[in-house]
């Protein structure tokens, strides 16, 4: 693993730095370009690049050691993924109590079930260089849906209060209520990644079938197989999405079904309520 | 037993003198059997009392005016009858029956509830009507859904689309959706507090009939005087929470 290691450090690294010398001397001639103007950002600027350039160097030794590492390494790099993405999607909810395992499941069960499927499918080879660039991508994305799913369906419901309770007034489930809610929130959180898919190519080439083509595989493999990919996103997204807001739903009704997502009184979820009966 | 007379006290008058009718015996109702009753019902947001030990007994084909001022408690008072609002001490009996023992979707089956806007589903009048016995695997017959709305006035109004009706007719189509769910109660959160007079009238006129014919209970809230006047037989008031009032709507509100 050392010795591979080496080898990547080796004559590509070299010229990466020769790179990064190059283009570290065009940002100074623009900052004396700036500073001709009277625009002094010397040594903002200084210390940015060097921190940048020490950062990233970092980063890239670290994914070197990474992306040598066993399947379980892999696994274990995609669950701080989830953990990361559940605390982001999360703050969309703020106030919320169990937001933070809501949107954890949420994410878990999308992208999981979707990663599982496709090494199951040999859609993804178990070789931690593949499950971990296209894993996190699933992941980022299940993020994303689980966060407008979220946010979507508390605006709905909030929104929406005083059909709500009509509803419940009426003798209807907590379910019946909200499932117009529950609908338009699981499908805007899909739109995007609809858009995406209806885009692919045309507006559009994403780096995954960049990175192969560039790394020799042939452009046709590489275009069917972005297609899998993103396929497999709008799949985990929707997984996500579906997830996030019938946990949601249960959390926006006391155990007496009654509202417990209301604007006035807060913090909404954690009201005293009764049992069913 | 405290006499109605001793609770002869204006919205202003008992602002300075709250009567205790913490027990039910205080507000006695024509019949001895209450259909609905409250016992020392409370309920606290954070560390506000928003409805404060309030006990009532309202009996059958009776109308039970709740009046007071902005933020007194009416509208909160209500929602804890129907139990869209959890108490946090006391409770409602339901024909003698405590309603922690009725689930909630029975409960708000026969304690129905027409709110101050009428909240329709974005259908036709027919597919809101036809909402409440749906919930429980009933299909109401076209002809049980036109009897109701002949019944608020709306003949012919079926397969209108709700963003076709007006104000007044939105709300008596709100009302004839309760009333589909054959309610044993009936409450009433400012049911007219949105209408032109004429409309109010009409409301009001329907409210009446529909409370004599099915011999129903009815609690409802206004802020309006005379419309307490109108329709309830008895009435009481609240303030910050509190009932401080109760007794025939006549002496309770002053009227000569």
């Amino acid at each position: 693993m050392l010795a591979e290691l080496q080898n990547s450090i080796g004559n590509d690294v070299l010229m990466g730095l020769a790179q990064a010398a190059g283009a570290i001397a065009l940002c100074a001639a623009v900052v004396a370009l700036c500073g001709w103007q009277s625009v002094h950002v010397e040594r903002e600027a200084a210390v940015s690049m060097s921190r940048g350039l020490v950062q990233m160097v970092l980063v890239g030794l670290v994914l070197a050691l990474l992306l040598h590492g066993s399947l379980l390494i892999g696994s274990l790099i995609l669950f701080m993924m989830t953990i990361a993405a559940a605390i982001t999607a999360a703050r969309r909810l703020k106030g919320m109590a169990g937001a933070l395992p809501l949107c954890f499941w949420s994410i878990g069960a999308g992208a999981g079930t979707i990663i599982a499927v496709m090494l199951a499918t040999r859609s993804l080879r178990p070789d931690i260089s593949m499950l971990v660039p296209v894993g996190s991508m699933i992941i980022a994305n299940a993020m994303n849906a689980c966060a407008q799913a979220i946010e979507r369906f508390r605006a709905e419901i909030l929104a929406h209060v005083g059909q709500i309770e009509a509803g419940l007034s009426l003798g209807a489930e907590p379910s019946v209520t909200v499932a117009p809610y529950l609908q338009s929130a699981v499908y805007a959180s899909l739109l995007p990644r609809l858009d995406m898919m209806k885009s692919l190519g045309l507006v559009w080439i994403p780096g995954v079938m960049a990175g192969m083509v560039v790394s020799g595989a042939s452009p046709v493999y590489a275009a069917i197989y972005q297609f899998t990919v993103v396929a497999m996103i709008l799949a985990a997204s929707g997984i996500t999405g579906l997830a996030a807001t019938v946990l949601m739903r249960s959390r926006a009704f006391s155990a007496a079904a009654q509202l417990a997502l209301r604007p006035t009184e807060t913090p909404a979820l954690n009201r005293a309520s009764g049992p069913a009966h | 037993m405290r006499s109605f007379v001793s609770a002869r006290l204006s919205a202003a008058s008992v602002t300075a003198t709250h009567v205790s009718l913490g027990t039910p015996i205080d507000n006695e109702p024509p019949e001895a059997t209450a259909a609905l009753e409250t016992v020392h019902l409370s309920r606290k947001v954070g560390e506000r009392a928003v409805v404060h030990d309030v006990s009532i007994r309202v009996s059958a084909g009776e109308i039970l005016a709740v009046v007071g001022p902005s933020g007194a408690g009416k509208s909160s008072f209500l929602r804890l009858l129907n139990r869209l609002d959890e108490p946090t001490s006391g409770t409602v009996l339901l024909k003698s029956r405590d309603f922690r023992s009725i689930a909630p979707r029975q409960l708000r089956r026969r304690i129905g509830m027409v709110m101050q806007t009428a909240y329709l589903f974005p259908d036709t009048v027919a597919a809101n009507i036809a909402f409440g016995p749906r919930q429980r695997g009933e299909i109401l017959a076209p002809a049980r859904i036109e009897l109701l709305l002949e019944r608020v006035g709306l003949p012919g109004f079926a397969d209108r689309h709700i963003s076709n009706l007006s104000g007044g007719e939105a709300q008596r189509v709100a009302l004839a959706r309760t009333l589909a769910n054959e309610p044993e109660v009936l409450l009433l959160d400012e049911p007219t507090s949105a209408l032109d007079e004429a409309s109010v009238r009409g409301i009001e006129d329907l409210i009446l009939g529909i409370v004599e014919e099915r011999r129903m209970t009815c609690v409802i809230v206004t802020h309006n005087r005379a419309q307490a006047i109108r329709l309830a037989g008895r009435t009481t008031v609240m303030e910050a929470g509190r009932l401080v009032a109760m007794g025939p709507t006549r002496e309770v509100l002053h009227v000569g």
